[in-house]
């Protein structure tokens, strides 16, 4: 604004002063939301990010004393008697187990959501709406009911176990619920729409007379999808990816209905650090480390869609 | 050719689009996604107490929930915190999107947009801990353990789910019919009231209904917010879970499904409207 203003002293000061009214009017028009948000969303991350570095409480709650101890405590833990530094075996295999579901769950929407994706892409403009609208319906339902259906199929004596044993394929049900598998399959059931929905506005941008050329010049189907269809869609694979990716690693109600406590993912660890008394600070720790990796997942997001934007 | 050509052996057309087992893949994706919620909607309508053994049609399930006083406060908290939220979030989001859309880039855009779109990308687990840490001091201090948390909490992470319609809304829309306003010489209130609101309102009700939807399904905040005795309708799912399931847990699922596709129904129309005739 003061550079306009030398250039052309009488307007650029009258227009530099709308210029300002009409930031003003702006910030003040956007101040309801940033205030809510700020109670309600992004100010208690910074609580969390303090307590973090303070000592546990006696029964919960911190003592107001610097330390990184809940960080260290992340990956290590110290033994009691001889005072030595070990891994925190119990930590980490929780956190392996977040992170391997996470990445299943994105490998098996993928490889679902990649061919709906396709299929729908590939219908009549009247067809596609009504294909779409299939995918979206799922996708804006309730999550614990769809997490609450799943549990109904395949529990003990869901429909699953009771037709299998009725039509005597088994004897006695199979223990599908609560097991690492039900947690997989729950989450890619309530995220798979997170990864069509992407693909497909990739897909649909798609030119497919490259396909034709791409015939013509003697290529088979399975190079075809290879060399042209799968990197012109590369963005939107990514975009789907993260999509899923992130919310599965801070998964908590999936894998507390499926998983029932035994089969924990980070989501419920933290919760435990809450829940009955425990280590506030750990807990703290544990969420802003999960914030990082979402955060640097969703750069990558972010990456992508510019790609995606740029070759559109 | 070669493709074209096996194709052509084989008797059937040669389509350039189509790959090999997508269809079929979809079709099983399709059903897949359906088959469990169409399950438990079957299963709400059972006369017996199991959700695996079929013993005849009914509807007592219904009435059981209907009936149930804790069922009954708990959609009523729901119905009242959804509304709350909805409300305002809508209004904020609103008022957000004036200030956003259509208007050249300022200093601080690109942090509002952050900032409304923060609740996407934060973990809700995340948020949950945070606003758990946040309220209870909060609550140790003033006394007040009412709805009103449950309800700033819900309106936050409801923003942005309310500013993307209103925000399409506005950008569809043509600027020119305000600046004839300004020109009959109508007051910048005036012409909002009576030009800018109306346009808008289609996105407006859409925002605020996809902002109900989404505060209607809220599971991890409302369970980590909530004082003692203030469970929603999915938080008493939830801890129904520990008991033996009866399909009243799929009658309650049902009637918030129904809800949800009402409400998402009248969403898509509204905002279909907006391209079958842009203003």
């Amino acid at each position: 604004m003061a550079a306009a203003d030398t250039n052309t002293p009488a307007i650029s000061s009258h227009e530099a002063r709308v210029n300002t009214q009409r930031v003003r009017r702006n910030w003040l028009l956007s101040l309801p939301a940033i205030c809510l948000l700020l109670i309600g969303a992004s100010g208690p991350l910074l609580i969390v990010l303090i307590y973090s570095f303070l000592e546990p409480g006696d029964y919960g709650g911190v003592t107001w004393k610097p330390t990184l101890d809940a960080w260290f405590k992340i990956f290590f833990r110290v033994d009691i008697f001889d005072e030595t530094v070990h891994l925190a075996d119990a930590h980490l295999s929780i956190f392996w187990r977040s992170v391997k579901l996470s990445l299943l769950t994105t490998l098996i929407t993928f490889a679902f959501g990649f061919p709906t994706a396709y299929f729908i892409a590939t219908r009549s403009k009247r067809q596609r709406a009504a294909w779409l609208f299939l995918i979206t319906i799922p996708f804006w339902t309730n999550l614990l009911i769809r997490t609450f259906a799943i549990m109904e199929v395949i529990r003990n004596e869901g429909i699953v176990n009771t037709l299998a044993i009725k039509f005597g394929f088994i004897d006695t049900p199979i223990q599908m619920l609560y097991t690492e598998g039900a947690v997989l399959l729950g989450m890619a059931y309530v995220y798979l729409p997170l990864m069509v929905l992407p693909l497909y506005a990739s897909i649909e941008r798609f030119d497919f007379r490259l396909l034709e050329a791409g015939y013509d010049l003697y290529a088979n189907r399975w190079q075809v999808f290879r060399r042209i269809v799968l990197p012109l869609v590369s963005p939107g694979i990514v975009a789907g990816s993260i999509l899923v990716f992130v919310p599965s690693l801070g998964a908590y109600v999936t894998p507390r209905v499926l998983g029932g406590g035994r089969k924990m993912m980070i989501g419920n660890f933290i919760e435990l650090q809450f829940g009955q008394g425990q280590n506030w600070p750990l807990g703290a720790a544990l969420s802003m480390l999960l914030l990082i990796v979402v955060a640097v997942a969703l750069l990558f997001y972010v990456r992508a869609i510019s790609g995606e934007r740029s070759h559109g | 050719m070669a493709e074209a050509n096996r194709a052509a052996k084989k008797g059937k057309t040669f389509s350039v689009k189509t790959m090999p087992g997508f269809t079929t893949v979809a079709m099983i994706c399709f059903i897949v996604l359906y088959a469990p919620i169409v399950t438990l909607v079957i299963y709400s309508f059972n006369a017996g107490n199991s959700i695996a053994f079929w013993e005849g049609f009914s509807i007592r399930w219904y009435f059981i929930a209907l009936e149930n006083t804790v069922v009954q406060e708990a959609a009523l908290r729901s119905l009242i915190i959804a509304t709350a939220a909805a409300a305002i979030a809508s209004t904020v989001a609103t008022m957000a999107a004036i200030a956003t859309t259509r208007t050249r880039p300022f200093r601080g855009r690109t942090a509002i947009y952050l900032m409304i779109n923060q609740p996407l990308m934060v973990p809700e687990i995340v948020t949950a801990v945070a606003l758990l840490i946040f309220f209870a001091s909060i609550k140790v201090a003033t006394g007040y353990t009412g709805l009103g948390y449950l309800i700033i909490a819900h309106a936050a992470f409801c923003v942005p789910f309310a500013y993307l319609p209103i925000r399409a809304r506005l950008e569809s829309m043509d600027s020119t019919l305000e600046a004839a306003a300004a020109d009959l010489y109508a007051t910048p209130w005036q012409a909002f009231r009576r030009i800018t609101l109306p346009l808008l309102a289609p996105g407006i009700i859409a925002g605020a209904m996809l902002a109900f939807v989404i505060s209607l399904d809220d599971v991890i905040i409302t369970e980590f917010v909530k004082s003692a005795g203030q469970d929603t309708l999915p938080t008493y799912m939830l801890g129904q879970l520990r008991r033996a399931i009866t399909p009243e847990v799929n009658a309650i699922s049902t009637a918030l499904l129904v809800l949800t596709l009402v409400l998402l129904s009248v969403f898509f129309v509204l905002t279909r409207d907006r391209r079958a005739n842009p203003d």
